[in-house]
């Protein structure tokens, strides 16, 4: 079976082809939530965030111009709307949110547990990365984006994308080796 | 990045995330596994950045979806945008992604002039067209073949082309507008289409200067007018 491509899909949705609309948002909003979510930490937040999102491409699917994909323009939008959301919070606000889901990085219980499961040690220090970092190691292995695309989402150049997601993993390695993970590496 | 990071990040290890992810070129992708196949240790750290992309993924995975609200709430916004009338420029727009989405990446790849005319000869599939390779020469030949590659109408005048691999959609848009032509068929072989030129069914000479007058354009690859 052959379905729609996004840019038929957003050509339909410029001439304001309502079910065109609805098979994209189908499509991309629960990646675009994740995405979103992991940025803000917010669930409602995170929400209105798509609403809006989706809204856009809605208004500006004639402006699109093809020279990135659908998904990394939705995604572009999805990040300049979660950071100017996140500098509308007080600092008070992002002091008190971030404290409540940064773990203390002591030895409780359930680090103790992870360091039986790598697996979900591994998850839990993918939290604890910054969000700078979070951000490049999710569009990289979770949203499947290339570097070129990668450095449209986040407006940097190639380059940088490559050393960023290199000291994201390093990092990570340092974070795992805290819970008593020693990967060898750094 | 300072000196001893630079050195212990290759630009092969850079690239490691992406191989995982199956996100690199293909040569890229090649250079890749070939380090790895000569390299033990770049081999572990690999199985390391496979169980970082298999826990991002399920760390992802865990984080829900969102409520059916916001789907209710962005169409009850959409329904209460006023209603849009599509412009001339955004139809073609949509007729053109459409086209190109139908294209496939070795049509879409296909750059020599000179091939898409063999294809055209060969199936021997054209009637009474005149033809102008961009990428060949200055000249513009006639050439006289059995039948159409598409049916020419009673009514209007129509050319085949192809545009060029490096012409953006922004650029064959344009094109199309400021010079009033419709696409109405394709991609045939070649990655050809069926360009309607003029409404009314223009003289011979008139339509032949109408494709002069078109071949100009940088995004036109090959343009041929059809003619009974």
């Amino acid at each position: 079976m052959q379905t729609t491509s996004d840019e038929v899909l957003i050509g339909r949705i410029a001439g304001g082809d309502r079910l065109a609309m609805q098979v994209l948002f189908a499509r991309h909003h629960v990646r675009v939530y994740r995405f979103v979510l992991r940025l803000v930490r917010n669930e409602a937040t995170a929400e209105d965030l798509i609403s809006e999102v989706f809204l856009d491409v809605w208004r500006q699917a004639a402006k699109f111009e093809g020279r990135s994909a659908v998904s990394t323009w939705i995604l572009s939008m999805a990040r300049f709307k979660a950071l100017s959301s996140l500098r509308r919070r007080t600092e008070d606000e992002l002091d008190d949110e971030t404290a409540g889901t940064i773990e203390d990085p002591g030895d409780d219980p359930e680090t103790v547990l992870a360091k039986k499961d790598k697996g979900a040690a591994l998850r839990q220090c993918l939290e604890k990365l910054s969000a700078e970092h979070r951000e490049i190691v999710d569009l990289v292995y979770y949203h499947e984006k290339s570097v070129a695309e990668v450095s449209v989402i986040v407006g940097i150049p190639e380059a940088t994308v490559k050393t960023r997601m290199f000291y994201a993993r390093k990092k990570l390695s340092e974070l795992l080796k805290e819970h008593g993970i020693d990967r060898g590496w750094p | 990045m300072n000196a001893a990071d630079r050195n212990e990040a290759s630009e092969i290890e850079l690239l490691l995330p992406w191989h995982a992810a199956g996100t690199l070129s293909a040569r890229d992708a090649q250079r890749v596994e070939a380090a790895l196949a000569d390299d033990p240790e770049l081999a572990n750290r690999y199985e390391a950045v496979r169980e970082e992309l298999g826990q991002t993924i399920e760390l992802n995975e865990t984080l829900g979806a969102p409520s059916a609200r916001v789907m209710a709430e962005l169409f009850a916004k959409i329904d209460a945008e006023p209603e849009r009338r599509p412009h001339l420029s955004v139809t073609l727009t949509a007729r053109v992604r459409e086209f190109f989405a139908s294209r496939s990446p070795r049509t879409l790849a296909w750059s020599a002039s000179a091939a898409a005319l063999a294809i055209m000869l060969q199936a021997g599939v054209i009637g009474g067209i005149l033809l102008k390779d961009h990428g060949g020469g200055r000249s513009t030949e006639t050439f006289e073949t059995a039948s159409a590659v598409m049916s020419a109408p009673g009514n209007g005048s129509y050319a085949m082309v192809r545009f060029q691999s490096k012409a953006n959609m922004d650029d064959i848009t344009q094109f199309l507008e400021a010079n009033k032509l419709m696409i109405v068929g394709g991609p045939a072989a070649g990655g050809l289409y069926r360009v309607m030129v003029d409404k009314t069914k223009l003289q011979r000479d008139a339509l032949v200067d109408r494709i002069k007058q078109l071949q100009q354009n940088k995004v036109i690859g090959f343009i041929a007018a059809q003619t009974e």
